[in-house]
């Protein structure tokens, strides 16, 4: 296991603070083997500073709870091993920046709970005369990869139009085309969302560089398998060549500049 | 009155985990005002770990299947000690309940017909289990979250109710905290509805998370409700045993319905020489014939073979059988490094088929252990899981004994009796889930005005709720916590004796003592710490209540099990437990089984 290099003890940098002020503290932990950030975290809590505020519930990468940046990267701290981090400095873990913080690493994520409101729930045609439906498994399986979503909102945290443009109003975001993803795939649905995903949610202002699905812990594929398709949808109705162009030029100028990256 | 935020429904639902989910959409559905609180996110309760699958005799995969059999593999699972109206209204209600899902929008496996695909599980007779891979849980509450946003019934996410509020014996609602402000809210209601899950966070191998503090069943108590059957916690077969930080972590008991098998350090796949009286002549004997019925399902789950005739491997008995197999071959010298035995899917599937099957399974061991299942087996031990045990409640309506109170799925007793099947807990929350919002709703409209609160009762739970405040010194709650776990794994654990558990009681005393002096550090603003010394109080009340109750029944049954007292005896399976406060003190007694109609009892034959 790689976990036999792991050194005696690490260094944690954790964010501590209010809206008003704040400041990165640093806590020395005893490791164990297979630690994760998570467990860290908690033992600081435990043993150093009773009122740190974290969330967390399942510890095992199924309820999306205890999301932060580890490192200045958004991931989950149950499903992040701290033999994967570099020991010799100190790891830093901070809040979703995304977000307005509560307090430590606890922010408000409310505006998502939101945004999923505001979506058309799923509505079945109606049943066969058993009272029941049919479907095979091939025309589930798409809609089952988005049902894999934890609602853990890193999606949304590294989201460039949420992050830098606080574009909050006029944009759903990754985690929710995902959730419409599903619902348009549905094979029993018979909602059109489709003036929704143009207008409110606002799929046009996603320009592909697909940031979310590489910190989808799910390893859901959010841009190729949700965005994409949603956006090719929204274009069948109303047909945009110049607009669709450009947004395909900014995409792949996007992922020439994240490859040097 | 020190609270200044009111709020004021018909329907109280405290805690949104499945039962909770539904118990609230039925109350509304009923035309009830509802207001649904819950101490983390919604969508993040324990019902998202469930893995395996919700039990529903749909027969879709074996047509012989019927609700006649979930009742009997339910009450045999059970050793004869559940209620048994709630196990025969679970297994006639739980396929509707699990269609209704499908109605709003679940996506469960498909058979090859197109229709909801079933799996086999432990102590079900046939494969019953409908699922989402190893994420049914996830599936189900995202489609009951889904469905409950558009249903006008109020959420309160992020807010923990400390205690039930009663006025003349009735109870009238609640107060509680906001975690983030920390600042007290009072809830109004004509009926509450306990969905507050179970009470694993007192144990220190567990698969439960920091919500499972046994609330419910401390407010309930305390508020004049009984409990029942409080000695009956199950012990899972299979957390994970390696490393220490995924200690207690659960692994679906899907990986031995899809044929995975467990074996000693000496490569023996030992559970064939722990097949029960009771199921003698029911299970395989030899590998032979598991392989058999591995090759018979598979065809079976195809639509390619009508009929599996080979018996089950042994790995498919129940929980409670499982998981003292396991114990023992540790307890003897035959167990894995780290003090667990093997679980293999890897010889009995192929790669393909486990990351199809198994999915989070896959990557939970991949990623916390670096553990391939498609190559190696598993470390895997016993862990806390759930508590059969809780809030009494009658059958039909699931009130409790307290007017105005009603509880429901893992907080409720009785469904399960001394053991609970896998899957039947998903089922369970769905029925009486169901069940508790529409009778709470019902009731509540037959109030004319909200009761009168008392507000001397208000205030004194507030001045309860700030007292670890107030303390110049005092304890870290985080340490008493720690202290708790190691005293109830250590002598309420999955082995019990007369001597470990009045050791036990006593550690208990101590640590009441100890928890009375935990010392909140900070201010109130989402201050863990705080947190964790308001709801110490409920884990010491539900660890009591279990070390009495398990001390009072001198015999093993299902997750009960007593060193001192190996066998079952038949004078000890003809009633419940039942505990009371009586002037802060609990008391316990015996109280008879409701007797089973002949045309049920029947059903169950002779075994």
């Amino acid at each position: 296991m790689a976990d036999a290099a792991l050194p005696h003890s690490a260094k944690l940098q954790i964010w501590r603070g209010t809206p008003v002020d704040g400041a990165l503290k640093e806590f020395d932990v005893e490791l164990d083997p297979g630690m994760v950030v998570l467990d860290a975290v908690l033992k600081v809590q435990a043993e150093q500073a009773g009122d740190l505020a974290v969330r967390w519930n399942c510890k095992a990468g199924k309820c999306g709870s205890c999301s932060a940046e580890v490192n200045g990267r958004p991931a989950l701290m149950c499903m992040t091993r701290m033999s994967s981090l570099p020991l010799d400095r100190p790891v830093v873990v901070e809040p979703m920046k995304a977000f307005r913080l509560e307090k430590d690493l606890v922010c408000d994520v409310s505006w998502n709970y939101e945004v999923d409101r505001k979506i058309p729930p799923f509505k079945p045609k109606a049943p066969e005369k058993d009272g029941t439906w049919r479907m095979s498994q091939i025309d589930v399986d798409r809609g089952q990869e988005f049902r894999k979503c934890i609602q853990c909102f890193l999606c949304q945290d590294v989201c460039h139009v949420i992050r830098d443009h606080e574009q909050k109003t006029h944009f759903a975001g990754p985690a929710f085309f995902v959730k419409l993803a599903y619902l348009e795939t549905h094979p029993l649905d018979t909602e059109d969302r489709r003036k929704l995903v143009r207008e409110t949610a606002g799929v046009g202002f996603c320009n592909i560089t697909k940031c979310c699905t590489e910190v989808c812990p799910e390893h859901i594929k959010i841009t190729d398998n949700a965005i994409i398709p949603l956006k090719e949808r929204v274009a069948d109705e109303y047909f945009d060549p110049i607009g669709k162009l450009f947004e395909r030029l900014r995409a792949e100028k996007a992922e020439r500049r994240r490859l040097k990256h | 009155m020190s609270v200044a935020e009111t709020h004021a429904q018909d329907v109280l639902v405290i805690g949104a985990g499945g039962a909770g989910l539904r118990a609230a959409i039925e109350a509304r559905a009923e035309g009830a005002t509802v207001a649904l609180v819950c101490k983390s996110l919604l969508g993040k309760a324990h019902t998202v770990m469930a893995e395996g699958g919700v039990a529903a005799a749909l027969g879709n995969v074996e047509p012989k299947d019927n609700w006649k059999v979930h009742f009997r593999d339910t009450m045999r699972g059970g050793k004869m000690l559940n209620n048994w109206r709630m196990a025969q209204l679970h297994a006639q209600e739980a396929p509707e309940c699990v269609h209704e899902l499908e109605s709003w929008g679940a996506l469960f496996d498909r058979t090859a017909d197109g229709r909801i695909l079933q799996r086999n599980f432990g102590g079900h007779t046939y494969p019953r289990l409908a699922h989402v891979g190893d994420r049914t849980g996830l599936e189900m509450i995202r489609t009951l979250q889904d469905h409950v946003i558009h249903t006008g019934v109020k959420v309160f996410m992020e807010c923990t109710i400390y205690r039930l509020l009663t006025t003349g014996g009735r109870v009238v609602g609640a107060v509680g905290y906001w975690r983030e402000s920390g600042k007290p809210v009072l809830f109004k209601a004509k009926a509450t509805v306990l969905a507050t899950g179970g009470i694993g966070k007192a144990w220190q191998i567990t698969s439960n998370s920091w919500e499972y503090t046994g609330d419910g069943h401390a407010m309930a108590l305390e508020a004049g409700a009984d409990l029942l059957d409080m000695e009956f916690v199950q012990f899972h077969p299979t957390g994970m045993v390696w490393p220490p930080s995924v200690r207690g972590t659960l692994i679906t008991e899907g990986v031995r319905g899809e044929g995975g098998v467990l074996k000693n350090s000496k490569g023996e796949r030992f559970m064939f020489g722990y097949i029960p009286e009771m199921n003698q002549g029911e299970f395989a004997e030899n590998e032979a014939e598991t392989k058999e019925w591995l090759r018979q399902t598979e065809l079976n789950q195809a639509g390619r073979l009508a009929d599996v005739t080979a018996r089950r491997p042994p790995e498919l008995l129940t929980r409670d059988v499982v998981a003292k197999a396991i114990n023992k071959e540790v307890e003897e010298g035959r167990g894995s490094p780290h003090g667990g035995v093997f679980l293999d899917i890897f010889t009995q599937r192929t790669p393909a088929e486990i990351q199809r099957k198994l999915p989070s399974m896959y990557h939970q061991f991949k990623e916390l252990a670096e553990v391939d299942i498609t190559k190696e087996a598993m470390e895997v031990g016993p862990t806390c899981h759930y508590m059969m045990g809780g809030i009494r409640v009658e059958a039909d309506t699931a009130a409790a004994t307290l007017p105005g109170l009603y509880a429901a799925g893992e907080a409720a007793a009785g469904m399960h009796g001394a053991n609970r099947l896998g899957g039947n807990s998903l089922s369970d929350l769905l029925v009486f889930g169901r069940r508790a919002g529409r009778f709470a709703a019902r009731a509540a409209k037959e109030m004319a005005a909200a009761p009168e609160v008392d507000e001397g009762q208000v205030d004194a739970f507030v001045q309860r709720m700030e007292a670890p405040f107030q303390r110049d010194s005092g304890e870290n709650p985080f340490a008493v916590h720690k202290a708790l776990q190691e005293v109830m794994q250590k002598y309420v654990g999955i082995i019990r004796s007369r001597e470990a558990l009045q050791k036990g009681l006593g550690e208990l005393t101590k640590l009441k003592a100890r928890a009375a002096n935990a010392k909140a550090e900070g201010t109130h603003t989402f201050n863990p710490g705080w947190h964790m010394a308001l709801d110490l109080d409920s884990m010491l009340t539900v660890s009591e209540a279990c070390a009495l109750t398990a001390l009072a029944r001198e015999e093993s049954r299902g997750g009960h099990t007593r060193a001192d007292f190996p066998e079952t005896r038949p004078e000890f399976g003809k009633f419940n437990h039942v505990i009371a406060s009586a002037a802060g003190a609990m008391k316990v007694r015996r109280e008879p089984l409701p007797e089973m109609p002949a045309d049920l009892k029947a059903l169950i034959g002779g075994k």
